[in-house]
């Protein structure tokens, strides 16, 4: 049966299928259930909204023993000190953010890039003992960055890509192309490849067939694919401190870790550092949150 | 022109030999249906022709010219798919329209030929809808619309019919050798459906694990079968073979019955074989000399006939009889055979002994 990958995309009501909540008695939640949910609640937000509350307080009220929590005085200076250098002109802190834009955007474009079509290559055609190649693919990924770290710097500061952003960039795309291939993999095997042979039938080409009616069906994949990899390189701090030392190109993470230790620590703008860090792959993630679920769900229904 | 010939196709897939030397030759204006069960290499030969399938050996020539390695666009085919591969997110219209599009043909011309495929195949209501909010039925012949829009050297289909109901597949069936029939055009049409092979094909080939059984018209694929597979294959209720053996002017049943030795038959003596009968070929009616003695086994009533099970020895007869048949099982009965009508086999190969005197 033909089914769209549309379908699997629609957030109708008739798929809001009510779970069945085990209840006591007729008033919803049990009160040991709200009393857990909220203590975890609590664990899990406090830091949040500690960071928040930092960012917004004066320096002396950040000290205060004991702890302010609502009764400070809000401030944006941290804000401004995280952009604005106090001397004039651009902070050291913007330019790291800016650097890590470009290197997480185009680290994830270059993996998407070369990822979506290999993945399509593994699903549709036969190639050559293809599960050992994708284990070899996936073995990439076993290790932890911290392992390889010292000979890729090696082998960086032989051709020069040392203090780059190329080199930064190059070593994400590597990082995200294996999880790119596998991921979409998935979403490539759940289109028929019979669209792309009935494209071939009408006349055009492997290539016209993929792109003109395998693509678009991908492309919920490809935005949750594209969200997974860029807040691995947006988040990457193992090679971004080891690889890069100049202001001119390390990113945010090892920037803003920067700020922490020597005699004093501004507490206010690591926290309002951190809060302008955090809020760009938040509001990337909400807004294909559509996206992400069906990626996160799609593969597990058999149709 | 629009002649398909393929050479000595193979193909694995894995270990599986999916194809095993298939040569067949369609004749420009046919309908040549494939026949086979399923697993029978049916649709990777179909997908061999439209060069879907890389192939391990063997050719494939069109209109006479070689093109085992064309792109499939290069062969100037038209598809339908089992499952329709229609596309998911085009409408009625442009899934018609999309075979025209791959060739740059102007706006108008894909118009007039989209309005002519739709009134062809009464679905002019549907042309700006998606394929999601089609029934089968619909999907079907948006499908076949798609293939007929354009004026390939041969049409090629895949079971095409296989996901309709019941009712809606005898209606196709007629429609499709309605079109066969106006477009003059050569047809390849796979199918595991005997009934579909008998009744719309000019030829048929029967395939069986990846390898030509037969290839003739429905009649002699039904009247003359090559062996006893394809005997067993085509025909429903399926024909009774029963082993015996031919001495002198008789043959012996190794459940110990005698018939009259068919005249056309040149078996010689002591050789293991096998006799098929089919149902319309028996009955329980008193008809001539040449019956099996037997009790009745079991009734399968069918409104315009009814099948009665009679059992000789261990083995199971299918006989044809009238719907108003009535019997007790193991009651005993004598079933009538005509023998001209009926088929021997080499027990062993499986090969047909009944052509070389007929």
């Amino acid at each position: 049966m033909a089914v769209s990958v549309d379908e699997a995309v629609s957030t109708g009501p008739a798929r809001d299928h009510t779970p069945p909540a085990r209840r006591l008695g007729s008033r919803g939640r049990s009160v040991l259930e709200v009393a857990l949910l909220t203590v975890l609640a609590v664990v899990m937000l406090f830091p949040v909204l500690w960071m928040i509350e930092t960012s917004i307080k004066e320096n002396r009220d950040v000290y205060a023993i004991p702890a302010k929590f609502f009764d400070f005085k809000v401030t944006l200076d941290h804000y401004k000190d995280v952009f604005v250098d106090p001397g004039g002109g651009r902070s050291a802190l913007s330019v790291s953010f800016l650097n890590s834009v470009v290197v997480a955007g185009v680290s994830t474009v270059l993996a998407t890039v070369l990822g979506v079509p290999a993945a399509w290559a593994y699903s549709r055609f036969a190639v050559k003992a293809k599960k050992d190649q994708l284990f070899f693919i996936l073995s990439t990924r076993f290790m932890p960055p911290v392992v390889v770290v010292i000979p890729i710097f090696l082998m960086y500061r032989q051709v020069g890509l040392i203090d780059n952003k190329l080199g930064l960039i190059l070593i994400y795309a590597a990082f995200n192309v294996p999880f790119t291939i596998w991921m979409m993999k998935g979403f490539v095997d759940e289109v028929p490849a019979e669209y792309e042979d009935a494209a071939m039938l009408d006349g055009y080409t492997r290539l016209q067939a993929f792109r003109r009616f395998t693509l678009p069906l991908l492309v919920p994949g490809i935005a949750a694919t594209a969200v997974f990899a860029l807040i691995f390189s947006w988040n990457e701090f193992v090679f971004a401190t080891f690889l890069t030392s100049s202001d001119d190109v390390r990113t945010a993470p090892p920037a803003i870790a920067g700020l922490i230790g020597g005699t004093t620590t501004d507490w206010g703008l690591v926290a309002a550092a951190s809060v302008v860090f955090a809020l760009p792959v938040l509001v990337f993630a909400y807004l294909v949150r559509k996206h992400l679920i069906a990626g996160v769900t799609l593969g597990a229904v058999r149709r | 022109m629009g002649t398909v010939a393929v050479q000595g196709l193979c193909k694995s897939f894995g270990k599986v030999q999916a194809l095993d030397g298939v040569t067949l030759d369609v004749p420009d204006g046919s309908f040549f249906v494939v026949l086979g069960p399923s697993g029978a290499g049916k649709t990777t030969t179909l997908r061999a022709i439209a060069g879907l399938e890389k192939l391990d050996a063997g050719s494939v020539h069109l209109d006479g010219r070689d093109a085992t390695g064309d792109t499939p666009a290069a062969r100037d085919l038209a598809m339908v798919f089992q499952n329709y591969a229609l596309y998911p997110r085009h409408t009625v219209y442009e899934n018609i329209a999309s075979p025209l599009r791959a060739r740059r043909c102007s706006s108008s011309e894909i118009a007039a030929a989209v309005e002519q495929m739709s009134n062809l195949l009464h679905i002019e209501r549907l042309l700006q809808r998606r394929p999601a909010q089609l029934s089968g039925g619909e999907m079907q012949r948006v499908a076949l619309a798609r293939a007929l829009v354009r004026r390939p050297r041969a049409f090629l289909m895949d079971e095409p019919l296989t996901n309709l109901d019941l009712k809606l597949r005898v209606e196709m069936r007629t429609e499709l050798t309605r079109i066969h029939r106006s477009l003059g055009a050569t047809f390849v049409y796979v199918t595991n459906d005997q009934i579909e092979a008998l009744s719309m094909a000019d030829q048929v080939a029967v395939l069986k694990e990846g390898t030509v059984q037969q290839v003739g018209t429905p009649t002699e694929v039904y009247e003359r079968p090559a062996n006893k597979w394809v005997a067993g294959f085509v025909g429903s209720p399926p024909i009774s073979l029963l082993a015996c053996r031919a001495e002198g002017d008789r043959l012996v049943g190794a459940e110990g019955w005698t018939l009259p030795r068919p005249r056309w038959t040149t078996a010689e003596d002591g050789r293991a074989l096998l006799l098929g009968l089919r149902a319309e070929d028996l009955s329980v009616e008193q008809r001539g000399d040449a019956s099996l003695s037997g009790e009745l086994y079991g009734l399968e009533p069918l409104g315009d006939r009814t099948v009665v099970d009679v059992r000789v020895g261990t083995e199971i007869l299918k006989v044809k009889a009238r719907p108003t048949v009535t019997g007790t099982p193991g009651e005993r009965l004598r079933v009538t055979v005509d023998l001209d009508r009926a088929h021997l086999f080499d027990a062993g190969t499986g090969l047909s002994l009944s052509e070389a005197g007929r």
